[in-house]
């Protein structure tokens, strides 16, 4: 095949297939064990400095935010993330000095609430790196080459863009149309935390809803940590086996964090906490603003339990869930009228 | 009936989706625009999401792409890998985008403002708008418009439009017959010219003159023969916009 095009874009998470089939065959157990521990043992065991890492859900959907507090609580640095539209994870760990390099195809903002000021204060002084551009559709195909053992995913993405020069695409000629091609790399990120509605102690998962790219992201993961909200016996699991998006070879852990993906929605169970994300954004103004943040939410509880009490507990949790069902109106502090 | 700019450029591009047409909706403008064409001329527009969702009847403003509300009575909670499979496969006619930049191409900077390297202010980035703007049939553009965001020379291509001109999507790889079809600013609307698929104003807004339009824009504007003036909203399109698709202000209060 002709390369036409070489993104500039810094190469993450690659590894060749057969290197990938190796690590898989020597990592990945086969055999059916009790992965339960606390999140704390988890991020202990499977992140380290340096690592770059995948949060499995969407901007405030589904995400282990978590794992982000523990990961700020234990002090990780010269991290790399893969911003597949991150929005309050990447923030806070931003703002927490965890993160200093970005793969982007979305961060620094909020969707509907706006730009993210710690984002943008990070990447316009410097202090954060961006070091390739991709787009949503071009991140999940990264991750869907890896999970299907393949060096890259051939696309009609990103093709005559600067979102490709920046990347960490190629672009060839086509053998079978002879049309211009954007081939993206496999991307096997260190590890992944996924966040899921319930799963059982070997790790096998069910998600309600939208999966995103959690199929794909849990197949690529080189370490794959599953948060639950509620933990379930095997039998459910074997008694609905077409419900598993999640199989429990692909999993290295398992730990039970109801609420986890607060302040995010959770499909179905509790919707965003947009109370808390307003207070963020007032905050993230100045690096005070976010020092007070973190100290409040991160360093000055002990685990996640104790994050939900302070964030209003079962009440506020309550409301969130009135609100996932549409039983009361959404009050956003951020909108105007 | 009195309307915000907000509410002008709501309910004008609901007035081009046709129902029994698929469209890609980010949250925001293009969902409140979507959700009236659902509820006016089009119950049968089929919504789709970047994020999985297929086929919503949406009840409240999602905050996002991926949040529960996009699955509402939807006929599918799918996957990313299948909604943008969707798109690349042709079947997504419509889908709506947005931008900081924006030159006569129709191509879009949500990236960076200034030198990439260090960036004046650092946007988002492409999100889902490269594949959008890559993959679905015809594109609508919705951007305030003046000066500094109708420009000349993007500071960065995040999303192509017709990238140089004619034959330049296809001649990049890009599926043939794709590409910017109609922009809605709060001023005007505009078409892409057949022959030069350079942007061209075909209707300004009430009350709002060619020469205004024509100001505001950082580029050469081609103007149709005859420019026609935009309908109003109607006071059916507003009391539903204000009553039931964003009773909050969450997208419209802002005026």
């Amino acid at each position: 095949m002709n390369v036409i095009q070489e993104g500039e874009g810094e190469l993450l998470g690659w590894m060749d297939p057969d290197e990938a089939r190796r690590w898989m065959a020597e990592n990945k157990s086969r055999s059916l064990s009790d992965k339960r521990m606390t999140l704390r043992e988890a991020v202990e065991r499977f992140t380290r400095d340096g690592d770059y890492f995948a949060m499995g859900g969407f901007g405030h959907i589904r995400v282990s935010m978590a794992a982000i507090y523990e990961m700020i609580r234990q002090g990780r640095k010269n991290m790399a993330m893969a911003a597949k539209t991150a929005v309050h994870d990447i923030d806070v760990l931003i703002g927490g000095g965890i993160v200093d390099r970005v793969e982007c195809a979305y961060a620094f903002g909020h969707e509907l609430r706006g730009l993210s000021p710690t984002g943008r204060r990070a990447v316009e002084s410097g202090k954060v790196k961006v070091v390739g551009e991709i787009s949503n559709a071009g991140f999940q195909w990264r991750f869907k080459a890896a999970a299907m053992g393949l060096p890259f995913m051939p696309t009609r993405v990103m093709l005559g863009s600067d979102t490709l020069r920046k990347s960490s695409a190629k672009v060839v000629d086509d053998p079978f149309t002879g049309k211009p091609l954007c081939l993206l790399p496999a991307c096997y990120p260190d590890f992944v935390f996924v966040h899921v509605h319930r799963c059982d102690m070997y790790g096998n998962a069910q998600i309600d809803g939208i999966t995103i790219e959690d199929i794909e992201l849990a197949m690529a993961a080189k370490r794959l940590i599953i948060t639950t909200e509620e933990l379930i016996d095997t039998e459910e699991i074997r008694n609905h086996p077409d419900r598993t998006a999640v199989p429990f070879f692909l999993v290295d852990a398992v730990c039970v964090l109801p609420y986890g993906s607060h302040p995010g929605n959770m499909p179905g169970l509790y919707y965003s906490d947009e109370e808390h994300i307003a207070e963020w954004l007032r905050l993230s103004r100045t690096d005070e603003g976010v020092e007070e943040y973190l100290e409040k939410y991160v360093h000055s509880v002990d685990d996640f339990p104790e994050y939900v009490e302070k964030i209003g507990g079962a009440e506020k949790m309550e409301y969130l869930a009135r609100l996932e069902r549409l039983e009361v109106p959404l009050e956003a502090p951020w909108a105007r009228r | 009936m009195e309307y915000n700019l907000t509410e002008l450029m709501a309910c004008v591009s609901s007035r081009l989706l046709e129902d029994g047409k698929s469209v890609l909706v980010g949250t925001g403008l293009p969902l409140v625009s979507a959700s009236l064409a659902q509820r006016l001329h089009a119950p049968n527009l089929l919504v789709v999401f970047e994020a999985g969702a297929i086929g919503a009847k949406i009840p409240t403003i999602p905050i996002s792409v991926g949040d529960s509300r996009t699955c509402h009575k939807a006929v599918m909670a799918a996957s990313m890998d299948y909604v943008m499979s969707c798109a690349q496969l042709g079947l997504v006619d419509y889908a709506f985008l947005g931008a900081a930049q924006m030159d006569m191409y129709g191509n879009l900077n949500t990236t960076v403002i200034g030198d990439y390297a260090a960036p004046k202010v650092r946007l988002p980035g492409s999100g889902g708008g490269n594949d959008a703007g890559s993959l679905c049939r015809s594109t609508i553009i919705l951007m305030r418009h003046d000066k500094r965001r109708f420009v000349e020379k993007l500071d960065f291509l995040t999303t192509p439009g017709y990238l140089t001109g004619p034959g330049a999507r296809e001649k990049a790889g890009l599926p043939a017959g794709s590409g910017p079809h109609r922009v809605i600013s709060q001023l005007g609307v505009m078409d892409f010219d057949d022959e030069t698929k350079r942007m061209r104003l075909i209707s300004v807004h009430p009350g709002v003159t060619v020469e205004e339009v024509v100001e505001n824009t950082g580029f050469e504007l081609l103007i149709r023969d005859e420019v026609s003036e935009t309908r109003p909203p109607t006071e059916a399109e507003l009391k539903l916009l204000r009553e039931e698709i964003d009773s909050a202000g969450i997208v419209l209060g802002k005026g």
